[in-house]
């Protein structure tokens, strides 16, 4: 089988914030035979823009899209948002000839034209479909049995339903499915599918924080050792500011955030510094050592 | 109950009285034409959209139904000038769950297109728009933060053109949208 090669698409918040995100991700799929390719020219994917400008989010993320067609192939996002935003625009584009009509007119005066005819797919999507389960499984052969844990999808790899449909939103299971594949229990809790909040953090931080604490201890109350995420906006929520909800709340949570492929790649037997652990707010080398027993 | 001042008999009187000059009965249509909102008078006001909303559980004054239906009556002014349009996290659980397919989510961003458009922008969003004009990223990714990633092995994140942005900028409108705005 030839190897998997995709466009990548890095986005905003993870080289600002999360390069830990980046570095797991391109570890763990460079070993599992899977090739990113660099886009220099791409931008901002057009979520922020989305609530002050819906034409201009549009035609942002157009002129992303347009840069995919022209390489022939698929895009793989890392974040949530930028799934979200490509994924729906480039459907747009395909569906809706006026959508697909105006849009162009504005990128025409820069020299393209969208179709709508790339491909979109966020991590999880390229390592259960693609990657596939049993090339993971056979890959993951430090079996993380010791270790329960907690998914957090997040809201934009699955909803609006309409434009993704690959699982159901209220029950997402691809993500708890690819946690099980490392040997990790994954474990049920209560309002699983709830936003983190992220999204209005830069107009009310009050909201998101409540929202955050409340997942947080749903998460304590099963026991979890560590939740696992897909998602830059979830991960800064819950690992970033768990220390400033325990502040604010008086109340202790401790609870390590990982990012997905830093879970996958311990089960590989990559070190824990080699994943970038030791960049996460929240200490995880209590989970470290449970992996590596 | 303590008795109210008359100060707060006033208050209450002009919250709660909903008077028929203050009605703009294009305003649904209005608003109807903008992508994502067409469905707005569809709403039959069954309340699964603020019952399912995480944001409605931990706030007093926001709440999805109740926007629609001032959008439906055509209280335009309160709506364009109320910052609770602002809170909505785009979690699209209103969109999924919505019996009518009414696209609360996006009903609410059309409102807040057009508050931006009659030159009201929340100071964040101010800053992500700078930021994507001068950088083509919602954020400003400092050297220190590109050496960083230099030692970790990362390649220099894509330098987006910038000239596009700001001709993309020029011509959907927004720039003179921008120029509008009271920061």
């Amino acid at each position: 089988m030839a190897d998997l090669k995709y466009l990548f698409f890095l986005g905003c918040a993870i080289p600002y914030r999360l390069p830990s995100y980046e570095v797991s991700s391109r570890k763990v799929l460079q070993k599992l035979g899977v090739e990113l390719v660099e886009m220099p020219e791409f931008n901002c994917c057009g979520f922020p823009l989305d609530p002050v400008n819906h034409d201009m989010m549009l035609t942002l993320a157009a002129r992303n899209l347009y840069l995919a067609e022209q390489q022939n192939l698929e895009v793989m996002t890392l974040c949530n948002g930028c799934f979200g935003i490509l994924n729906h625009v480039n459907k747009e584009l395909k569906a809706d000839k006026n959508v697909r009509e105006k849009v162009n007119d504005y990128l025409r005066e820069i020299g393209m034209e969208a179709k709508g005819t790339a491909v979109v797919k966020h991590l999880i999507h390229v390592l259960a479909n693609d990657v596939g389960f049993e090339k993971i499984k056979a890959a993951a052969t430090n079996q993380l049995d010791k270790l329960r844990v907690v998914q957090h999808s997040g809201c934009h790899v699955n909803r609006p339903k309409e434009y993704i449909g690959l699982e159901d939103p209220e029950n997402p299971t691809i993500l708890k499915k690819l946690i099980e594949a490392t040997g990790a229990k994954c474990l049920n809790y209560l309002d699983e599918p709830e936003c983190c909040g992220a999204p209005i953090l830069g107009v009310n931080e009050q909201i998101p924080l409540q929202l955050t604490r409340e997942k947080l201890g749903h998460v304590k109350a099963v026991g979890a050792q560590a939740m696992i995420t897909v998602c830059p906006y979830c991960h800064i929520m819950y690992d970033l500011n768990q220390p400033r909800i325990e502040r604010a709340f008086n109340e202790k949570y401790g609870i390590p955030v990982l990012h997905y492929p830093q879970l996958l790649g311990m089960s590989m037997g990559i070190p824990p510094e080699e994943l970038a652990l030791g960049d996460l707010r929240v200490n995880a080398a209590e989970v470290a050592s449970i992996c590596s027993q | 109950m303590s008795k109210l001042t008359k100060a707060e008999e006033e208050a209450q009187k002009n919250e709660t009285v909903l008077r028929t000059t203050e009605l703009d009965p294009k305003f649904k249509y209005e608003i109807s034409k903008l992508p994502g909102a067409e469905k707005v008078n569809v709403c039959f006001q069954c309340g699964t959209c603020t019952a399912d909303c995480p944001i409605a559980r931990f706030d007093d004054f926001y709440r999805p139904r109740k926007l629609i239906r001032m959008t439906q009556l055509g209280l335009k002014e309160r709506l364009l000038s109320d910052d609770v349009i602002w809170l909505c996290s785009t979690c699209f659980t209103c969109i999924d769950h919505c019996p009518q397919d009414v696209g609360i989510a996006s009903i609410v961003r059309a409102l807040r297109n057009l508050t931006v458009a009659h030159g009201h922008m929340p100071a964040g969003y101010v800053a992500q728009v700078s930021n994507i004009l001068k950088t083509g990223y919602a954020y400003i990714i400092s050297d220190m933060r590109l050496k960083k990633r230099q030692q970790k092995g990362l390649p220099p994140p894509p330098k987006a053109n910038l000239k596009n942005i700001a001709k993309l900028f020029d011509i959907t409108g927004f720039s003179k949208a921008l120029e509008k705005v009271e920061t």
